[in-house]
């Protein structure tokens, strides 16, 4: 295999929210729910995303206007080329539809997540964010439980005050998780308490994407290629895991 | 493994330190944590290396800065690293780590190599790795001038004042005569010569987008492609010197650790073969050394290093 970047057009662009847009393109080749790609924007830089829609052979990434790159991201029309390689990393184990499991996506964790609720029968899933104007993917899951911070659309709270209660009341026996970090630590302790068995996304500052930089280390798993998708067993021996994280420079920093 | 195999002893003893095979993870490869060091450990690496440390933490090039082509990696990573006191947090305790541990150090003049050594010289590092060969860092290695004869004894005599850790230097195959080098580094008081270090600087464009794929533009050429190189240069070094020389370059397989070894290595590194082979390419790396070696007729590794010299 050659990892390299290969030029994609374009094909469509839609407005999810005033700060995040869904790029599509052409794609071909295996991938599963919780794998990245690396996009790259020649002349500025190298980012990784889930691939956020599938259908057929055309799949679409959904980024939030964060930094420059995704600002220059954002800046592209319809037509406009972009680099992609991979998939990578170890996306989401599918349960079988006799599994009763729950996911929870957290503001732009949502992109990882919505193709696992595409493939994944039988599933309560969970939206928080901040605001109603942040939700994702509302028409597309139209079963989704949402959750705002500040109440303005939805059950007022996070997603994790939400599942403690869905907990109490449905059996989950699986519980797929994206989004901030803190929000998966307590997702994965709640789990952990109630011995439900959990797969999250961890995030890192990712440089070659296939496992040999060592950049993206999360206590001695390489996120790239060990991960993004972690179950409750790896979690518990990630002591960084919620805690820390190690920046582009390799500098260690508190999360 | 069969019995004869585990009477097979890969054991070496690098400047008087002992490793249990001759294989050590190269400088920038997974070393930016503990524990990925013990991870590599775990996975069968006699030594591990610490990705380098400079005095400022530096962020490094922009992505891409690794991608790979038919016949090896290109890399221009940029020398991103905490820093050296940020480095002294992150890298403790190294007698669990289960393998000897080298620090790689880099700096822009005599006295950042000088502060860096003496910044990490509490911390349990085995052995002091001073790379003056970079191809795509500015302000370092050969962008710097730091890869001449002259610098080199310079750079190298000023870090030997300074600790009695045993110092490899790591070369450049990019010059017309790389023993001049390396004997300047001997002179200078190292205690082996690692060699090398990436070649090039490379470039691939992507003709789609008519840019140069790298973020850097440019990146050091490893993997298969440096491995002939490698071997002529620690062949051409194990003659013109009498320190050791750990051989760098394109091994991810036993029979091309045995084909350095051959040449006069008495270490080998492995960087791009954690790629082509994942990590316990150590692991895979020493069995089929030992299976080489027993077919061979041979029992203890030291018997074959430099053996194919006349």
């Amino acid at each position: 295999m050659i990892e390299q970047p290969q030029m994609v057009k374009i094909c469509n662009i839609k407005d999810e929210t005033p700060n995040v847009k869904t790029f599509f393109f052409e794609f071909t080749g295996h991938y599963d729910p919780g794998q990245f790609i690396m996009v790259w924007i020649p002349l500025n830089d190298e980012k990784p995303f889930t691939l956020s829609y599938i259908n057929g052979n055309i799949a679409g990434i959904t980024v939030l206007r964060r930094g420059d790159f995704t600002k220059t991201l954002h800046a592209k029309k319809i037509g406009d080329q972009i680099g992609i390689r991979g998939p990578y990393g170890k996306g989401y184990g599918l349960s079988e539809k006799s599994v009763t499991t729950c996911i929870v996506g957290g503001g732009i964790g949502m992109a990882s997540i919505a193709c696992l609720a595409d493939r994944q029968e039988n599933a309560t899933f969970i939206q928080g964010a901040r605001t109603v104007t942040e939700l994702l993917f509302r028409h597309r899951f139209k079963e989704m439980k949402l959750c705002t911070d500040d109440g303005s659309l939805g059950y007022k709270g996070t997603t994790v005050d939400l599942l403690r209660e869905l907990i109490g009341k449905h059996n989950y026996q699986k519980i797929y998780a994206c989004g901030p970090e803190k929000m998966l630590h307590k997702i994965f302790e709640l789990c952990s308490e109630h011995h439900i068995d959990c797969e999250v996304s961890v995030e890192r500052y990712i440089k070659c994407g296939f496992g040999i930089c060592g950049q993206c280390d999360c206590s001695g798993q390489r996120i790239c290629i060990d991960g993004p998708v972690f179950n409750k067993e790896d979690l518990r021996n990630m002591p960084d895991f919620g805690k820390t994280a190690i920046t582009k420079s390799g500098s260690r920093v508190s999360l | 493994m069969n019995g004869k195999m585990a009477g097979i002893s890969l054991s070496v003893n690098l400047c008087n330190i002992r490793l249990s095979n001759p294989t050590v993870l190269a400088s920038g490869i997974l070393g930016t944590t503990r524990a990925l060091l013990k991870r590599v450990a775990d996975n069968g690496a006699g030594a591990v290396t610490i990705k380098s440390v400079s005095k400022e933490q530096r962020e490094g090039h922009k992505n891409p800065t690794v991608i790979t082509y038919e016949a090896g990696m290109l890399n221009a990573v940029g020398y991103s690293n905490p820093g050296v006191d940020a480095a002294r947090s992150e890298f403790y305790n190294l007698e669990d780590i289960g393998a000897p541990v080298i620090a790689s150090i880099i700096g822009t003049c005599t006295d950042d190599f000088v502060e860096v050594a003496e910044g990490l010289s509490e911390s349990g590092f085995s052995a002091i790795e001073i790379p003056l060969s970079c191809p795509h860092t500015p302000g370092f290695g050969l962008l710097s001038g730091q890869g001449t004869p002259e610098a080199t004894y310079e750079i190298i005599s000023a870090v030997r004042r300074k600790t009695n850790l045993p110092i490899f230097v790591k070369i450049s195959p990019n010059v017309p005569e790389i023993t001049t080098i390396a004997k300047a580094a001997e002179d200078a008081g190292a205690s082996a010569i690692t060699a090398v270090n990436s070649m090039g600087p490379g470039m691939i464009i992507n003709i789609e987008s008519k840019k140069p794929v790298l973020g850097f533009k440019v990146g050091g050429v490893t993997g298969d492609a440096l491995r002939p190189i490698a071997v002529r240069c620690v062949y051409d070094i194990y003659k013109a010197i009498k320190i050791p020389v750990i051989g760098v370059g394109g091994i991810s397989t036993g029979r091309h650790a045995i084909e350095m070894i051959m040449a006069g290595a008495a270490a080998i590194g492995i960087g791009t073969g954690v790629y082509t082979r994942g990590i316990d390419v150590f692991s895979k790396v020493c069995a089929e050394m030992k299976q080489w070696l027993m077919e061979n007729g041979y029992n203890n590794i030291n018997d074959i290093v430099g053996i194919a010299h006349d």
